[in-house]
């Protein structure tokens, strides 16, 4: 779902496309998944460990026009943003739901095999 | 200062109303200064949905609301930690 409405440089938006088609899981994130700077994205960084699933993130911390162009790309106000298989998967809290229902290794099986 | 500060209560009974909920949990996390409630909702709205729609769902409905709208703006964290649709709710029951 690209949801990304008028008010964004193009430039960003393609390279942000890019990022997200380019790998099935990207995390933008606070930090590094070395280094997480935030509880909220050191959590969903262990719950992809603990899956065993490749994923790429990206630090939004370091990245100002990034940092603002995600939220309106997402249309979504806070990080981190979970992206898999090119489409907004969710934040947080959705990460921990889905991890907990089991519907996060379903949609990582489906992301990873397709 | 003159700012009511928001309820748990308040929160439930216009999420309740909204989505017509089967049942709903609204816990305030900040230790009573009401900045930061977890939320879980069952309600046959989300039948159909993925869960960033239905988290969406929550959220817009947040900001649409006229009673909420501006004690919602001090509210540090609302955090949805269920959003699953009756037959979801059976299953786990």
């Amino acid at each position: 779902v690209r949801a990304a409405s008028g008010g964004m440089n193009p430039e960003l938006k393609t390279t942000i496309d890019e990022l997200v088609n380019a790998n099935r899981v990207v995390v933008f994130m606070k930090g590094t998944r070395q280094f997480p700077q935030c509880g909220f994205s050191n959590t969903v960084v262990q719950i992809l460990n603990q899956m065993e699933s490749p994923y790429e993130t990206v630090n939004i911390l370091a990245d100002d026009r990034l940092r603002s162009g995600m939220k309106e790309y997402s249309q979504w106000p806070t990080f981190p943003q979970v992206y898999i298989n090119g489409e907004f998967f969710g934040g947080c809290d959705i990460m921990i739901e889905a991890f907990k229902s089991g519907e996060l290794k379903e949609q990582l099986e489906v992301a990873l095999n397709a | 200062t003159r700012a009511m500060s928001i309820t748990a209560k308040a929160v439930e009974e216009k999420l309740a109303q909204s989505l017509e909920a089967q049942s709903l949990d609204v816990t305030d996390t900040s230790g009573g200064c009401g900045a930061a409630f977890e939320v879980s909702i069952v309600s046959s709205q989300f039948e159909g949905k993925s869960l960033i729609q239905r988290h969406r769902l929550v959220r817009e409905l947040e900001q649409v609301n006229e009673a909420l709208k501006v004690e919602m703006a001090s509210i540090h964290a609302l955090s949805i930690k269920k959003c699953w649709t009756p037959a979801q709710a059976a299953a786990a029951a």
